[in-house]
């Protein structure tokens, strides 16, 4: 068996491929509600009932997908210029923290005596700074001495985290949580407003999209997208061409760390409050699994982060009331991102039986 | 001019006299296709005991296809393969080789860190075998080397070797294994015209002692000089055969291109040489590896070409990208009009310079993305096709860009799938148009004359690599005329026939060192040859 190249791609081709992609991963993941011993129609059904078939079931769908679509664009924006920035999970934590240490309520007084439209701006700068200065390393190393970003990315998240653990337990704890390690509080004035009453979904999904949209329109119409876009597909040429390699990657690794950063401010702004070790079930490596769902598409990232999270929060309801583990929500994000990738290829190839 | 047969019918093999033996290869009715294209139409060829027989065809006339295919690489649609009478089974590189089939790539497929033993042993022997038995291995390739005249030292460092002698290794290598049958593909093209003498001698030494040889090549006078037979491809047909000793140059050509060619055009002089546009002084580059520039010296006149021949390799990449701004000097100085050559290529082409690169597919373009975009990449940064909107932040004039680009498509007669198509999917010819016509086409007002400010230096590293003859043609006219409307030019070139073309002074590298740049009437081919030598 082998891979050709077809001469051109089919607009049907296009049209069929993402179908295909979700068929396949419902197929396979009905095998597995099979095997758990749920009907496969009822599990689906109380799947897209939980995640999308309420007022209240979209608001938890979207509170979920605001941290997603920001650590999607990180990766979608470092990916594309070939920047394989792994480590978001860290900058998340890292721009959470930020947030708190400029906004929050220390010593057991109000911090800051900032107003708030003042002081918002600043914990979310802070937390953006954090985020892009977590990644200005890696990106260094990366152009200057050749040291895989993949690595050092990867292995800066366990050193934050641990970082963050020792703060949460030693300077920034929050003296009246009963011992638990969790930060001091968000002054509450600085609470981002929800978006519909009596739900959790806030304002900072429109920020997100807002971020979604400025991505894609730097991407497609400035010089510094084209720089992006050239140094992605191939820097040697970039080079020849004039664009400025390193200085692209390195404002590449700000921007992307930075939107890593800020979905750690946001959340804590507009969801949790305060920091704690368990606040990201994982989104900053989540945001890689949406922004190749997304094929590295900044508008995109917003619909595959919405597909994510309603499958998260489908598959609680579904759970509590057919049983089936969780987990199958994983496994569906999982297969749905193996399939698209497959689909995506075989667009574009064809399998010859040699 | 016996055009021996047009297989017509596929299937048919050629008319040979009645007398001739069994042959040792017979291929028949080879059809491949690659979506729509027909990369091989019902090919039918056969190769004598004892023959040279010369593949010829440009670029993308199925040559390396059906050399694939006979390798075993690829899998032909439909015909078979016969070697020494017996079916090849199709799809397996180890049959053919089993077989006795040897190929030397242009590329050489060595190890550059093993001993020339080693590289030649490399895959001969099993996995499982506990020892080499080297001794008796040594033994045989002692004898090879000797009974066809190539002689190597087998405990040198193949990385040590020169490229003449690399390539040597690389035929012994399929010797070794017993090869009766050996396709060599483009084998002078790295070499010196004194190596290529060299390596025909060991061609006739080799069918001489029964051995067939398949020489796959573009180069029309090497291939009357060596061959007995010549067999022309294009566009996937096998359009002709004919005996070497009764066609012309001229006639080749025709059968490769589909008509009458001019031959490239004679040289017109250089009228009206003007004022030193560019100046090395000593120039000294670091890093690279083996190609780097040792106290080079070279001026370059406005109205004026200058050629640079050499074995490539020997210093040619540090002088391009000297010049194209991505590598600094670490000794001596560069002057452009009189000030220094910043290094970068940003500056450099906003300076005047117009740079055609070596590499086409890896740097002159970026495939993946559209023409439109390839067109005006290196100008995008200049006022003409952004402006500012936030610091740091240019918003591209997409209108502008295109119309940039959409006027180099039809000035420059680059045929694709329009502006919209990834630069990849353009063929090398129509390429090589799109990178020459952003270098030299100023970005301008949209109205009128926009090429007033024509380009001062024009750097082209091997501008005509891989393409037919007819975008060869076009390449070296407008480089021509480039110079007649006043630019200073260096072309660097492997190709001794385009530097006689198109150099009014020529000048040779070697080692990283540059000689004197001499009027092109006062060299002969021996002495060039000699020089790339560095004798």
């Amino acid at each position: 068996m082998r891979l050709e190249r077809r001469p051109t791609t089919s607009r049907t081709a296009l049209v069929l491929a993402p179908l295909g992609a979700i068929a396949f991963t419902l197929a396979i993941s009905a095998l597995l509600v099979l095997w758990a011993g749920a009907p496969v129609g009822r599990t689906y059904a109380l799947l897209l009932q939980g995640g999308f078939g309420s007022v209240f079931a979209w608001s938890e769908t979207l509170t979920r997908a605001t941290p997603l679509i920001l650590t999607g664009l990180s990766a979608a924006i470092a990916f594309r210029a070939r920047l394989f920035n792994i480590g978001a999970e860290g900058q998340l934590y890292a721009g959470a923290l930020a947030a708190v240490a400029v906004g929050g309520m220390h010593g057991g007084g109000e911090g800051f005596a900032l107003a708030p439209w003042l002081l918002l701006p600043l914990a979310l700068a802070a937390a953006a700074v954090a985020g892009a200065l977590l990644l200005l390393g890696p990106a260094l190393l990366k152009r200057r001495l050749g040291v895989d970003e993949v690595v050092t990315t990867l292995l800066l998240n366990f050193i934050v985290l641990l970082g963050v653990s020792a703060l949460l337990d030693g300077p920034m704890k929050d003296p009246s949580a009963m011992g638990w390690p969790q930060s001091v509080s968000l002054q509450g004035a600085l609470e981002l407003g929800k978006l519909i009453p009596q739900t959790r979904v806030h304002t900072g999904l429109l920020g997100a999209m807002a971020l979604a949209v400025a991505a894609w329109v730097v991407m497609r119409h400035t010089v510094a997208g084209f720089d992006l876009r050239a140094v992605g597909a191939n820097a040697r040429a970039a080079e020849f061409a004039g664009v400025p390699v390193t200085r692209t990657v390195v404002a590449v690794a700000l921007c992307s760390g930075a939107l890593a950063g800020l979905a750690g401010a946001i959340e804590v702004a507009g969801r949790t409050g305060y920091v704690t070790l368990d606040m990201s079930p994982g989104y900053g490596y989540a945001g890689i699994v949406i922004a190749m769902l997304a094929g590295l598409h900044p508008l995109g990232v917003v619909a595959a982060a919405v597909f994510v999270a309603g499958v998260l929060v489908g598959a609680d309801t579904m759970s509590r009331a057919v049983g089936v583990p969780t987990y199958i929500a994983d496994v569906i994000v999982a297969t749905s991102l193996i399939a698209v990738l497959v689909a995506t290829l075989l667009t574009q190839f064809r399998i010859r039986a040699r | 001019m016996a055009s021996l047969a047009m297989p017509s019918v596929p299937g048919t093999p050629p008319t040979m006299p009645a007398a001739e033996p069994p042959p040792v290869l017979r291929l028949e009715g080879i059809t491949k296709r690659f979506g729509r294209l027909v990369a091989n139409d019902a090919i039918s060829l056969t190769l004598q005991a004892g023959e040279v027989l010369a593949l010829l065809g440009e670029n993308g006339a199925g040559k390396s296809t059906l050399m694939s295919i006979l390798f075993g690489h690829y899998t032909a649609d439909a015909g078979r393969i016969e070697v020494f009478g017996r079916r090849l089974p199709p799809g397996h590189p180890k049959a053919a080789l089993a077989a006795g089939i040897g190929m030397v790539h242009q590329h050489f497929a060595l190890a550059d860190n093993l001993s020339v033993l080693d590289n030649v042993l490399m895959g001969t022997e099993p996995l499982w075998r506990p020892f080499s038995h080297r001794a008796q291995a040594r033994e045989r390739l002692r004898e090879v080397s000797e009974r066809f005249g190539l002689p190597v030292a087998p405990d040198a460092r193949v990385g040590d070797l020169s490229v003449g002698e690399r390539q040597r290794v690389e035929i012994l290598k399929a010797l070794y294994r017993g090869a009766r049958i050996l396709i060599l593909d483009e084998p002078t093209a790295v070499l010196t015209p004194q190596q290529s003498e060299a390596l025909f001698a060991t061609l006739a030494r080799m069918v001489a002692q029964g051995l067939s040889i398949i020489f796959i090549s573009h180069k029309l006078p090497e291939v009357l000089r060596v061959s007995h037979r010549v067999a022309v491809l294009r566009g996937g047909r096998l359009v002709a055969q004919a005996y070497a000793a009764d066609t012309t140059q001229a006639e080749l050509a025709r059968w490769m291109v589909g008509h009458a060619v001019a031959t490239t055009a004679r040289r017109r002089p250089a009228h009206g040489v003007g004022e030193a546009v560019c100046v090395l002084d000593r120039v000294d580059t670091e890093g690279g590896g083996d190609d780097r520039l040792e106290e080079v010296s070279l001026t370059l006149r406005a109205g004026e070409i200058v050629a640079i021949a050499g074995v490539s390799g020997n210093g040619q990449v540090a002088l391009a990208e000297l010049l194209c701004g991505l590598r600094r000097a670490s000794g001596g100085t560069v002057r452009l009009l009189g000030r220094p050559l910043p290094p970068a290529p940003a500056e450099v082409v906003a300076l005047g310079v117009a740079r055609v690169p070596e590499d086409r597919h890896a740097v002159g373009v970026i495939g993946d993305l559209p023409v439109w975009e390839n067109a005006v990449s290196e100008h995008l940064r200049g006022p003409v096709f952004s402006r500012p909107v936030l610091p740091g932040l240019r918003w591209v004039r997409r209108a502008a860009a295109r119309a940039h680009a959409r006027r180099i498509e039809a000035a420059y007669d680059v045929r694709g799938a329009g502006l919209d198509a990834p630069a990849r999917s353009l063929s090398g010819g129509n390429m090589q148009k799109l990178i020459l016509g952003r270098a030299l086409t100023e970005p301008g007002p949209p109205v009128g004359a926009w090429n007033e400010t024509p380009p001062r230096l024009i750097v082209a590293h091997q501008p005509t690599w891989g393409l037919d003859i007819g975008a060869v043609a076009y390449v070296h006219t407008q480089l021509i005329a480039a110079r007649d409307a006043g630019a200073a030019v260096l072309v660097i070139s492997d190709d001794l026939d385009e530097v006689l073309a198109l150099g009014d002074r020529v000048a040779v590298m070697h080692g990283g060192e540059l000689g004197m740049a001499r009027a092109a009437e006062h060299w002969t081919r021996q002495e060039i040859g000699l020089a790339m030598a560095g004798a």
